[in-house]
Protein backbone atom coordinates (compact mmCIF):
# COMPACT_ATOMS: atom_id res chain seq x y z
CA UNK A 1 0.00 0.00 0.00
CA UNK A 2 2.24 2.48 -1.01
CA UNK A 3 0.12 5.12 -2.56
CA UNK A 4 -3.02 6.40 -0.95
CA UNK A 5 -5.59 7.98 -2.86
CA UNK A 6 -8.15 10.82 -1.89
CA UNK A 7 -11.45 9.43 -1.90
CA UNK A 8 -13.17 11.15 -5.10
CA UNK A 9 -16.45 10.10 -5.54
CA UNK A 10 -16.15 9.91 -9.15
CA UNK A 11 -15.48 6.55 -9.90
CA UNK A 12 -18.07 3.77 -10.76
CA UNK A 13 -18.36 0.66 -11.36
CA UNK A 14 -22.15 -0.67 -13.36
CA UNK A 15 -23.15 -3.23 -14.42
CA UNK A 16 -25.66 -3.67 -17.35
CA UNK A 17 -28.03 -6.77 -17.84
CA UNK A 18 -25.59 -9.02 -16.42
CA UNK A 19 -26.74 -12.76 -16.59
CA UNK A 20 -25.38 -15.89 -16.39
CA UNK A 21 -26.24 -19.63 -17.79
CA UNK A 22 -25.22 -22.70 -17.06
CA UNK A 23 -26.76 -24.89 -19.92
CA UNK A 24 -30.10 -24.06 -20.06
CA UNK A 25 -30.17 -22.91 -16.11
CA UNK A 26 -30.12 -19.31 -15.76
CA UNK A 27 -28.37 -18.48 -12.60
CA UNK A 28 -28.37 -14.69 -12.87
CA UNK A 29 -30.63 -13.27 -14.94
CA UNK A 30 -30.71 -8.73 -15.67
CA UNK A 31 -28.51 -8.19 -12.95
CA UNK A 32 -27.98 -3.93 -12.79
CA UNK A 33 -25.93 -2.37 -10.31
CA UNK A 34 -24.11 0.87 -9.85
CA UNK A 35 -21.10 0.74 -7.30
CA UNK A 36 -19.50 3.61 -6.02
CA UNK A 37 -16.04 4.17 -5.25
CA UNK A 38 -15.15 4.74 -1.34
CA UNK A 39 -18.34 2.58 -0.78
CA UNK A 40 -18.90 -0.87 1.06
CA UNK A 41 -21.79 -3.17 -0.87
CA UNK A 42 -22.69 -6.29 0.93
CA UNK A 43 -24.27 -8.62 -1.35
CA UNK A 44 -26.75 -11.14 0.98
CA UNK A 45 -29.08 -14.28 -0.09
CA UNK A 46 -29.70 -17.45 0.72
CA UNK A 47 -27.15 -20.04 -0.48
CA UNK A 48 -27.79 -21.20 -4.00
CA UNK A 49 -28.84 -17.35 -4.92
CA UNK A 50 -26.01 -17.01 -7.18
CA UNK A 51 -23.67 -14.77 -5.06
CA UNK A 52 -20.50 -16.90 -5.90
CA UNK A 53 -20.88 -17.19 -9.45
CA UNK A 54 -21.57 -13.00 -9.79
CA UNK A 55 -18.72 -12.86 -8.34
CA UNK A 56 -16.96 -15.34 -10.69
CA UNK A 57 -18.99 -13.51 -13.89
CA UNK A 58 -17.51 -9.94 -12.35
CA UNK A 59 -13.90 -11.67 -11.89
CA UNK A 60 -14.50 -12.87 -15.86
CA UNK A 61 -13.85 -16.34 -14.63
CA UNK A 62 -17.31 -17.59 -16.52
CA UNK A 63 -19.02 -16.27 -19.67
CA UNK A 64 -21.92 -13.88 -18.88
CA UNK A 65 -24.43 -11.84 -20.89
CA UNK A 66 -24.40 -7.74 -20.60
CA UNK A 67 -21.68 -5.52 -19.41
CA UNK A 68 -19.36 -4.60 -16.92
CA UNK A 69 -17.84 -0.71 -17.16
CA UNK A 70 -15.75 0.98 -14.99
CA UNK A 71 -16.08 5.07 -15.40
CA UNK A 72 -14.48 8.35 -14.33
CA UNK A 73 -18.42 9.85 -13.98
CA UNK A 74 -16.62 13.86 -13.77
CA UNK A 75 -15.49 13.18 -17.65
CA UNK A 76 -17.18 9.96 -18.67
CA UNK A 77 -14.15 8.01 -19.21
CA UNK A 78 -13.97 4.19 -19.13
CA UNK A 79 -10.76 3.09 -17.19
CA UNK A 80 -9.54 -0.59 -17.16
CA UNK A 81 -10.56 -2.12 -13.56
CA UNK A 82 -8.25 -3.50 -11.00
CA UNK A 83 -9.76 -5.89 -9.49
CA UNK A 84 -8.84 -7.02 -5.56
CA UNK A 85 -10.55 -10.61 -4.95
CA UNK A 86 -10.24 -12.48 -1.84
CA UNK A 87 -12.03 -16.21 -1.66
CA UNK A 88 -13.45 -17.53 0.80
CA UNK A 89 -10.69 -20.32 1.15
CA UNK A 90 -7.70 -21.65 -0.92
CA UNK A 91 -7.13 -25.15 -1.98
CA UNK A 92 -4.42 -26.25 0.17
CA UNK A 93 -3.65 -29.62 2.28
CA UNK A 94 -2.46 -29.61 6.05
CA UNK A 95 1.02 -31.00 4.75
CA UNK A 96 1.63 -28.07 1.99
CA UNK A 97 4.85 -27.65 1.69
CA UNK A 98 3.98 -23.62 1.22
CA UNK A 99 4.36 -20.66 4.25
CA UNK A 100 3.16 -17.36 3.78
CA UNK A 101 6.32 -15.80 1.84
CA UNK A 102 5.28 -18.46 -0.67
CA UNK A 103 1.96 -17.91 -0.96
CA UNK A 104 2.54 -14.07 -1.57
CA UNK A 105 5.59 -13.91 -3.44
CA UNK A 106 4.18 -16.51 -5.93
CA UNK A 107 0.97 -14.18 -6.63
CA UNK A 108 2.91 -11.10 -6.78
CA UNK A 109 6.71 -11.52 -7.42
CA UNK A 110 8.98 -12.56 -10.19
CA UNK A 111 11.77 -13.99 -7.99
CA UNK A 112 11.01 -17.61 -8.22
CA UNK A 113 9.74 -19.08 -4.60
CA UNK A 114 12.55 -21.75 -4.67
CA UNK A 115 14.74 -18.76 -3.91
CA UNK A 116 13.84 -16.93 -0.44
CA UNK A 117 15.19 -13.25 -1.02
CA UNK A 118 15.75 -11.25 2.07
CA UNK A 119 14.32 -7.82 0.17
CA UNK A 120 10.96 -9.19 -0.66
CA UNK A 121 10.72 -10.73 2.72
CA UNK A 122 10.64 -7.30 4.13
CA UNK A 123 8.32 -6.02 1.40
CA UNK A 124 6.07 -8.78 1.98
CA UNK A 125 6.35 -8.53 5.90
CA UNK A 126 5.52 -4.57 5.40
CA UNK A 127 2.21 -5.00 3.56
CA UNK A 128 1.16 -7.95 6.45
CA UNK A 129 2.26 -5.50 9.22
CA UNK A 130 -0.51 -3.25 8.29
CA UNK A 131 -3.35 -5.84 8.41
CA UNK A 132 -1.59 -7.65 11.64
CA UNK A 133 -0.11 -10.65 10.11
CA UNK A 134 3.93 -9.95 9.67
CA UNK A 135 4.65 -12.70 12.10
CA UNK A 136 3.12 -14.96 10.46
CA UNK A 137 5.47 -14.55 7.19
CA UNK A 138 7.27 -18.26 8.06
CA UNK A 139 4.59 -20.17 8.97
CA UNK A 140 3.14 -23.14 7.03
CA UNK A 141 0.14 -21.64 5.49
CA UNK A 142 -1.76 -24.85 6.39
CA UNK A 143 -1.39 -24.12 9.69
CA UNK A 144 -2.81 -20.81 9.15
CA UNK A 145 -6.06 -20.22 11.02
CA UNK A 146 -9.62 -18.83 8.91
CA UNK A 147 -8.85 -15.38 10.13
CA UNK A 148 -5.37 -15.49 9.66
CA UNK A 149 -5.56 -17.00 6.10
CA UNK A 150 -8.15 -13.94 5.55
CA UNK A 151 -5.39 -11.30 6.93
CA UNK A 152 -2.79 -12.23 4.66
CA UNK A 153 -4.80 -12.96 1.81
CA UNK A 154 -6.37 -9.40 2.10
CA UNK A 155 -2.72 -8.00 2.41
CA UNK A 156 -2.08 -9.78 -0.90
CA UNK A 157 -5.53 -8.24 -2.79
CA UNK A 158 -4.47 -4.59 -1.15
CA UNK A 159 -1.07 -5.11 -2.77
CA UNK A 160 -1.99 -3.90 -6.17
CA UNK A 161 -4.05 -1.13 -4.93
CA UNK A 162 -7.37 -2.13 -7.03
CA UNK A 163 -10.43 -0.27 -7.18
CA UNK A 164 -12.12 -2.68 -6.57
CA UNK A 165 -12.27 -5.03 -3.62
CA UNK A 166 -14.27 -8.35 -4.04
CA UNK A 167 -14.63 -10.87 -1.08
CA UNK A 168 -16.00 -13.98 0.02
CA UNK A 169 -16.42 -13.82 3.83
CA UNK A 170 -15.19 -16.99 5.59
CA UNK A 171 -18.03 -18.94 6.87
CA UNK A 172 -16.03 -20.31 9.82
CA UNK A 173 -12.22 -19.46 11.70
CA UNK A 174 -13.52 -16.03 12.88
CA UNK A 175 -14.25 -15.27 16.02
CA UNK A 176 -16.72 -12.54 17.09
CA UNK A 177 -13.87 -9.84 17.80
CA UNK A 178 -11.83 -10.21 14.82
CA UNK A 179 -15.25 -9.68 12.63
CA UNK A 180 -15.48 -6.59 14.03
CA UNK A 181 -11.82 -5.87 13.41
CA UNK A 182 -11.62 -7.08 10.25
CA UNK A 183 -14.99 -4.60 9.13
CA UNK A 184 -13.64 -1.84 11.03
CA UNK A 185 -10.12 -2.49 8.72
CA UNK A 186 -12.61 -2.40 5.30
CA UNK A 187 -14.08 1.20 5.99
CA UNK A 188 -10.35 2.41 6.44
CA UNK A 189 -9.61 0.56 3.56
CA UNK A 190 -12.79 1.89 1.71
CA UNK A 191 -12.04 5.58 2.94
CA UNK A 192 -8.18 5.73 2.87
CA UNK A 193 -7.62 4.12 -0.62
CA UNK A 194 -11.00 4.86 -2.54
CA UNK A 195 -11.93 1.45 -3.18
CA UNK A 196 -15.21 0.16 -3.70
CA UNK A 197 -15.93 -3.11 -1.14
CA UNK A 198 -18.09 -5.68 -2.52
CA UNK A 199 -18.87 -8.25 -0.04
CA UNK A 200 -20.56 -11.46 0.12
CA UNK A 201 -21.67 -11.75 3.75
CA UNK A 202 -23.51 -14.59 5.53
CA UNK A 203 -23.61 -12.51 8.92
CA UNK A 204 -26.47 -9.92 8.83
CA UNK A 205 -25.64 -8.41 12.03
CA UNK A 206 -22.41 -7.20 10.64
CA UNK A 207 -23.53 -5.96 7.11
CA UNK A 208 -26.38 -3.97 9.38
CA UNK A 209 -23.35 -1.99 11.22
CA UNK A 210 -21.19 -1.71 8.52
CA UNK A 211 -22.49 -1.80 5.09
CA UNK A 212 -23.21 1.15 2.96
CA UNK A 213 -25.60 -0.41 0.76
CA UNK A 214 -27.22 -3.80 0.40
CA UNK A 215 -28.08 -6.19 -2.32
CA UNK A 216 -30.38 -8.92 -2.01
CA UNK A 217 -29.59 -11.58 -4.28
CA UNK A 218 -32.04 -14.79 -5.48
CA UNK A 219 -31.05 -14.97 -9.07
CA UNK A 220 -31.47 -11.62 -9.44
CA UNK A 221 -31.63 -8.43 -7.35
CA UNK A 222 -35.01 -8.52 -5.24
CA UNK A 223 -33.66 -5.05 -3.56
CA UNK A 224 -31.05 -2.89 -2.89
CA UNK A 225 -30.41 0.48 -0.55
CA UNK A 226 -29.45 0.99 2.77
CA UNK A 227 -29.34 -1.89 5.07
CA UNK A 228 -32.66 -0.27 6.79
CA UNK A 229 -34.07 -0.19 3.49
CA UNK A 230 -33.48 -3.25 2.57
CA UNK A 231 -33.87 -5.16 5.52
CA UNK A 232 -37.68 -3.64 6.22
CA UNK A 233 -38.19 -4.96 2.61
CA UNK A 234 -41.15 -7.68 1.68
CA UNK A 235 -38.31 -9.72 0.18
CA UNK A 236 -35.88 -9.86 2.79
CA UNK A 237 -38.23 -10.40 5.43
CA UNK A 238 -40.57 -13.57 2.96
CA UNK A 239 -36.26 -14.57 2.56
CA UNK A 240 -34.40 -14.18 6.51
CA UNK A 241 -37.94 -13.86 8.44
CA UNK A 242 -38.35 -10.56 10.72
CA UNK A 243 -35.46 -10.33 13.33
CA UNK A 244 -34.43 -7.10 14.72
CA UNK A 245 -31.75 -5.22 13.64
CA UNK A 246 -29.10 -2.45 15.06
CA UNK A 247 -28.06 -0.54 12.11
CA UNK A 248 -24.93 1.52 12.33
CA UNK A 249 -24.78 5.26 12.32
CA UNK A 250 -24.50 6.42 8.71
CA UNK A 251 -20.67 7.38 8.27
CA UNK A 252 -19.54 10.90 6.66
CA UNK A 253 -16.99 10.49 4.17
CA UNK A 254 -13.57 12.01 5.53
CA UNK A 255 -10.18 11.92 4.58
CA UNK A 256 -7.91 10.10 7.47
CA UNK A 257 -5.25 11.36 8.36
CA UNK A 258 -2.38 8.58 7.92
CA UNK A 259 -3.96 5.44 9.44
CA UNK A 260 -3.07 3.90 12.38
CA UNK A 261 -1.98 0.30 12.73
CA UNK A 262 -5.26 -1.67 12.90
CA UNK A 263 -5.40 -5.30 14.32
CA UNK A 264 -7.84 -7.23 12.78
CA UNK B 1 39.61 -43.78 -9.09
CA UNK B 2 36.79 -46.14 -7.93
CA UNK B 3 36.43 -49.25 -9.22
CA UNK B 4 33.27 -49.13 -11.17
CA UNK B 5 34.63 -45.56 -12.97
CA UNK B 6 37.07 -48.02 -14.94
CA UNK B 7 34.91 -48.56 -17.50
CA UNK B 8 33.16 -45.49 -19.83
CA UNK B 9 30.06 -46.94 -20.20
CA UNK B 10 29.54 -46.23 -16.06
CA UNK B 11 31.41 -42.96 -16.59
CA UNK B 12 28.95 -42.07 -19.07
CA UNK B 13 25.89 -43.35 -17.08
CA UNK B 14 27.31 -41.39 -13.87
CA UNK B 15 27.17 -38.24 -15.99
CA UNK B 16 23.85 -38.82 -17.00
CA UNK B 17 22.05 -40.14 -13.39
CA UNK B 18 23.48 -37.09 -12.32
CA UNK B 19 21.38 -35.39 -14.96
CA UNK B 20 18.08 -37.15 -15.33
CA UNK B 21 17.78 -37.69 -11.55
CA UNK B 22 17.82 -33.29 -10.27
CA UNK B 23 15.68 -32.78 -13.75
CA UNK B 24 12.82 -35.39 -12.90
CA UNK B 25 12.50 -33.95 -9.24
CA UNK B 26 12.47 -30.29 -10.11
CA UNK B 27 9.39 -30.68 -12.48
CA UNK B 28 8.71 -33.90 -9.97
CA UNK B 29 8.09 -31.21 -7.13
CA UNK B 30 4.84 -29.62 -8.85
CA UNK B 31 3.77 -32.50 -10.59
CA UNK B 32 3.22 -33.84 -6.61
CA UNK B 33 1.98 -30.14 -5.48
CA UNK B 34 -0.57 -30.42 -8.60
CA UNK B 35 -1.40 -34.14 -8.05
CA UNK B 36 -0.41 -34.96 -11.22
CA UNK B 37 0.46 -38.31 -10.56
CA UNK B 38 -1.99 -39.98 -12.83
CA UNK B 39 -1.16 -37.56 -15.60
CA UNK B 40 2.71 -37.92 -15.47
CA UNK B 41 2.19 -42.00 -15.04
CA UNK B 42 -0.21 -41.82 -18.51
CA UNK B 43 2.72 -40.21 -20.32
CA UNK B 44 4.59 -42.72 -19.29
CA UNK B 45 2.11 -45.28 -20.59
CA UNK B 46 1.80 -43.77 -23.69
CA UNK B 47 5.11 -43.94 -25.09
CA UNK B 48 4.78 -46.84 -26.24
CA UNK B 49 2.14 -45.47 -28.43
CA UNK B 50 3.91 -42.85 -29.45
CA UNK B 51 6.56 -45.27 -31.20
CA UNK B 52 3.80 -47.54 -32.72
CA UNK B 53 2.31 -44.54 -34.54
CA UNK B 54 6.09 -43.92 -35.66
CA UNK B 55 6.29 -47.14 -36.91
CA UNK B 56 2.84 -47.79 -38.04
CA UNK B 57 4.17 -44.18 -40.88
CA UNK B 58 7.39 -45.93 -41.07
CA UNK B 59 9.35 -43.02 -39.36
CA UNK B 60 12.86 -43.80 -39.28
CA UNK B 61 13.20 -42.11 -35.54
CA UNK B 62 10.56 -43.01 -33.56
CA UNK B 63 11.59 -40.57 -31.16
CA UNK B 64 9.70 -37.32 -33.00
CA UNK B 65 6.81 -39.36 -33.17
CA UNK B 66 6.84 -40.27 -29.19
CA UNK B 67 7.27 -36.63 -28.37
CA UNK B 68 4.66 -35.61 -30.82
CA UNK B 69 2.43 -37.98 -29.63
CA UNK B 70 3.61 -37.04 -26.10
CA UNK B 71 2.37 -33.94 -26.49
CA UNK B 72 -1.09 -34.05 -27.87
CA UNK B 73 -1.61 -36.91 -25.35
CA UNK B 74 -1.19 -34.16 -22.78
CA UNK B 75 -2.86 -31.38 -23.97
CA UNK B 76 -5.54 -33.97 -24.32
CA UNK B 77 -5.43 -34.85 -20.52
CA UNK B 78 -5.77 -31.26 -20.01
CA UNK B 79 -8.51 -30.70 -21.76
CA UNK B 80 -10.26 -33.37 -19.95
CA UNK B 81 -9.08 -32.27 -16.59
CA UNK B 82 -10.55 -28.61 -16.96
CA UNK B 83 -13.69 -29.90 -18.72
CA UNK B 84 -14.02 -31.34 -15.24
CA UNK B 85 -16.74 -34.44 -16.88
CA UNK B 86 -16.59 -36.97 -14.98
CA UNK B 87 -13.69 -38.29 -11.79
CA UNK B 88 -10.44 -36.94 -13.39
CA UNK B 89 -8.39 -40.10 -12.37
CA UNK B 90 -10.96 -42.12 -14.12
CA UNK B 91 -10.72 -40.81 -17.18
CA UNK B 92 -7.29 -40.58 -17.43
CA UNK B 93 -7.08 -43.86 -16.42
CA UNK B 94 -9.26 -45.09 -19.19
CA UNK B 95 -7.21 -42.96 -21.85
CA UNK B 96 -3.92 -43.88 -20.75
CA UNK B 97 -5.38 -48.05 -20.85
CA UNK B 98 -6.75 -47.62 -24.23
CA UNK B 99 -3.42 -45.73 -25.42
CA UNK B 100 -1.28 -48.14 -23.72
CA UNK B 101 -3.09 -51.31 -25.22
CA UNK B 102 -3.25 -49.93 -28.92
CA UNK B 103 0.55 -49.21 -28.52
CA UNK B 104 1.19 -52.82 -27.73
CA UNK B 105 -1.32 -54.54 -29.82
CA UNK B 106 0.56 -52.47 -32.84
CA UNK B 107 4.20 -53.35 -31.76
CA UNK B 108 3.16 -57.11 -30.98
CA UNK B 109 1.97 -57.90 -34.40
CA UNK B 110 3.73 -60.68 -36.23
CA UNK B 111 5.23 -61.12 -32.59
CA UNK B 112 8.12 -58.61 -32.85
CA UNK B 113 7.72 -56.97 -29.09
CA UNK B 114 10.57 -58.18 -27.86
CA UNK B 115 12.75 -55.50 -29.22
CA UNK B 116 10.69 -53.11 -27.26
CA UNK B 117 10.76 -54.60 -24.03
CA UNK B 118 14.39 -53.06 -23.24
CA UNK B 119 11.82 -49.18 -22.77
CA UNK B 120 9.64 -51.01 -20.19
CA UNK B 121 12.84 -51.00 -17.97
CA UNK B 122 15.26 -48.48 -18.95
CA UNK B 123 18.93 -48.87 -19.84
CA UNK B 124 20.76 -45.96 -18.66
CA UNK B 125 24.00 -47.88 -18.96
CA UNK B 126 23.86 -47.37 -23.10
CA UNK B 127 23.99 -43.70 -23.21
CA UNK B 128 26.35 -42.03 -25.57
CA UNK B 129 28.18 -38.76 -24.88
CA UNK B 130 25.90 -36.86 -27.47
CA UNK B 131 22.80 -37.92 -26.03
CA UNK B 132 24.21 -36.77 -22.75
CA UNK B 133 24.88 -33.32 -24.05
CA UNK B 134 21.18 -33.19 -25.04
CA UNK B 135 20.17 -34.65 -21.95
CA UNK B 136 22.56 -31.90 -20.15
CA UNK B 137 20.31 -29.21 -22.93
CA UNK B 138 17.17 -30.59 -21.45
CA UNK B 139 18.22 -29.71 -17.79
CA UNK B 140 19.16 -26.27 -18.38
CA UNK B 141 15.71 -25.95 -20.58
CA UNK B 142 14.02 -27.34 -17.05
CA UNK B 143 16.09 -24.67 -14.97
CA UNK B 144 14.96 -21.66 -17.69
CA UNK B 145 11.52 -22.50 -17.87
CA UNK B 146 11.74 -22.97 -13.98
CA UNK B 147 12.74 -19.75 -12.74
CA UNK B 148 10.27 -17.99 -15.30
CA UNK B 149 7.21 -19.79 -14.60
CA UNK B 150 7.63 -21.57 -11.10
CA UNK B 151 5.51 -18.78 -8.99
CA UNK B 152 2.98 -18.76 -11.71
CA UNK B 153 2.39 -22.31 -11.50
CA UNK B 154 2.13 -22.05 -7.31
CA UNK B 155 -0.29 -19.20 -7.67
CA UNK B 156 -2.40 -21.31 -9.96
CA UNK B 157 -2.17 -24.07 -7.65
CA UNK B 158 -3.35 -22.27 -4.91
CA UNK B 159 -6.52 -20.89 -6.62
CA UNK B 160 -7.03 -20.49 -9.94
CA UNK B 161 -9.50 -17.64 -10.02
CA UNK B 162 -7.55 -15.92 -7.72
CA UNK B 163 -4.63 -16.49 -10.45
CA UNK B 164 -6.55 -14.96 -13.05
CA UNK B 165 -7.72 -12.19 -11.39
CA UNK B 166 -4.02 -11.53 -10.82
CA UNK B 167 -3.68 -11.61 -14.81
CA UNK B 168 -1.75 -14.73 -14.79
CA UNK B 169 -2.68 -17.09 -17.94
CA UNK B 170 -3.49 -19.85 -16.25
CA UNK B 171 -4.55 -22.05 -19.19
CA UNK B 172 -1.66 -21.25 -21.05
CA UNK B 173 0.67 -22.03 -18.06
CA UNK B 174 -1.30 -25.36 -17.25
CA UNK B 175 -0.79 -26.57 -21.01
CA UNK B 176 2.76 -25.22 -21.06
CA UNK B 177 3.69 -27.22 -17.87
CA UNK B 178 2.14 -30.14 -19.28
CA UNK B 179 4.02 -29.81 -22.59
CA UNK B 180 7.13 -29.91 -20.90
CA UNK B 181 6.64 -32.44 -18.72
CA UNK B 182 5.48 -34.66 -21.93
CA UNK B 183 8.89 -33.78 -23.64
CA UNK B 184 11.24 -34.49 -20.99
CA UNK B 185 9.08 -38.22 -19.91
CA UNK B 186 9.57 -38.83 -23.62
CA UNK B 187 13.00 -37.68 -24.50
CA UNK B 188 13.93 -39.35 -20.89
CA UNK B 189 11.91 -42.57 -21.30
CA UNK B 190 14.96 -44.59 -23.12
CA UNK B 191 17.18 -44.53 -20.43
CA UNK B 192 14.62 -44.49 -16.80
CA UNK B 193 11.93 -47.08 -18.34
CA UNK B 194 8.20 -46.96 -18.87
CA UNK B 195 7.38 -48.54 -15.56
CA UNK B 196 9.78 -46.58 -13.45
CA UNK B 197 9.64 -42.82 -14.72
CA UNK B 198 6.95 -42.10 -12.86
CA UNK B 199 8.69 -42.95 -9.63
CA UNK B 200 11.41 -40.74 -10.32
CA UNK B 201 8.85 -37.40 -10.74
CA UNK B 202 6.95 -38.61 -7.42
CA UNK B 203 9.21 -40.52 -4.59
CA UNK B 204 11.87 -37.69 -4.65
CA UNK B 205 9.37 -34.64 -4.38
CA UNK B 206 6.68 -36.90 -2.09
CA UNK B 207 9.63 -37.57 0.37
CA UNK B 208 10.25 -34.03 0.62
CA UNK B 209 7.33 -32.75 0.85
CA UNK B 210 7.37 -34.75 3.99
CA UNK B 211 9.83 -32.63 5.77
CA UNK B 212 9.68 -29.29 4.14
CA UNK B 213 8.20 -26.12 4.97
CA UNK B 214 8.40 -23.96 2.40
CA UNK B 215 9.12 -23.77 -1.21
CA UNK B 216 12.83 -23.43 -1.03
CA UNK B 217 13.46 -26.26 1.58
CA UNK B 218 11.01 -28.10 -0.77
CA UNK B 219 13.36 -27.88 -3.59
CA UNK B 220 16.70 -28.31 -2.17
CA UNK B 221 15.59 -31.53 -0.19
CA UNK B 222 13.81 -33.00 -3.54
CA UNK B 223 17.05 -32.26 -5.59
CA UNK B 224 19.35 -33.48 -3.08
CA UNK B 225 17.35 -36.75 -2.51
CA UNK B 226 16.50 -37.57 -6.34
CA UNK B 227 19.92 -37.23 -7.14
CA UNK B 228 21.40 -39.32 -3.75
CA UNK B 229 19.24 -42.09 -4.71
CA UNK B 230 20.07 -41.96 -8.70
CA UNK B 231 23.96 -41.78 -7.74
CA UNK B 232 24.13 -44.40 -4.62
CA UNK B 233 21.63 -46.83 -6.91
CA UNK B 234 23.83 -46.83 -10.18
CA UNK B 235 26.85 -47.38 -8.20
CA UNK B 236 24.79 -50.48 -5.76
CA UNK B 237 23.56 -51.85 -9.20
CA UNK B 238 26.80 -51.87 -10.51
CA UNK B 239 28.35 -54.16 -7.34
CA UNK B 240 25.14 -56.69 -6.93
CA UNK B 241 24.60 -56.35 -11.04
CA UNK B 242 20.87 -55.66 -10.64
CA UNK B 243 19.02 -53.11 -13.61
CA UNK B 244 19.90 -49.43 -12.61
CA UNK B 245 16.31 -48.22 -13.09
CA UNK B 246 14.72 -50.49 -10.00
CA UNK B 247 17.71 -49.60 -7.67
CA UNK B 248 17.15 -46.00 -8.30
CA UNK B 249 13.87 -46.24 -7.13
CA UNK B 250 14.44 -48.63 -4.54
CA UNK B 251 16.84 -45.97 -2.70
CA UNK B 252 14.26 -43.20 -3.44
CA UNK B 253 11.44 -45.67 -1.90
CA UNK B 254 13.40 -45.79 1.25
CA UNK B 255 13.98 -42.35 1.22
CA UNK B 256 10.61 -41.73 1.00
CA UNK B 257 9.94 -44.26 4.02
CA UNK B 258 12.39 -42.45 6.35
CA UNK B 259 11.22 -38.52 5.78
CA UNK B 260 7.73 -39.95 5.97
CA UNK B 261 7.79 -41.99 9.47
CA UNK B 262 10.41 -38.28 10.37
CA UNK B 263 7.31 -36.23 9.13
CA UNK B 264 4.76 -37.86 11.47
CA UNK B 265 6.99 -37.19 14.70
Amino acid sequence: MRKRRTPCGFHCIKMNHLSVSFGDAEVLSDINLHIHCGTLTAIIGRNGAGKSTLIRAILDEIPHGGSIEFKNTEDGKIKHLEIGYVPQTINIEKNTPMDVYDLVAGFRYRTPVFYHSKKIKEDIKNVLAEFAADDLIDQPIGTLSGGQLQRVLLSMAVMEEPNLLLLDEPVSGIDKVGMDLFYEKMLTLKNSHDMAVIIISHDLDYVAKYADNVILLDKTVLCEGTPKHVYESDAFKQMFGGATYTYGNPRPREIPIKSSRISL
Amino acid sequence: MPDFLKYDFMKNALLAVMIVTPMLGILGTMVVHKKMAYFSDALGHSALTGIAVGVVFGLSNVNLSMVLFGVVFALLLNQIKIKNLQSVDTLISVFASASLAAGLAILSKGGNFAQYSALLVGDVLSISKSEIIILFLMFLLVVAYWSFALNRLVAISVHPTLAKAGNIKVRLYEDVFAVLIAVIVMLSIRWVGILLINALFILPAAAAKNISRNMQEYHVYTILISFFSGVVGLVASYYTDVATGPMIVLYAAVIYAATYLYGKE
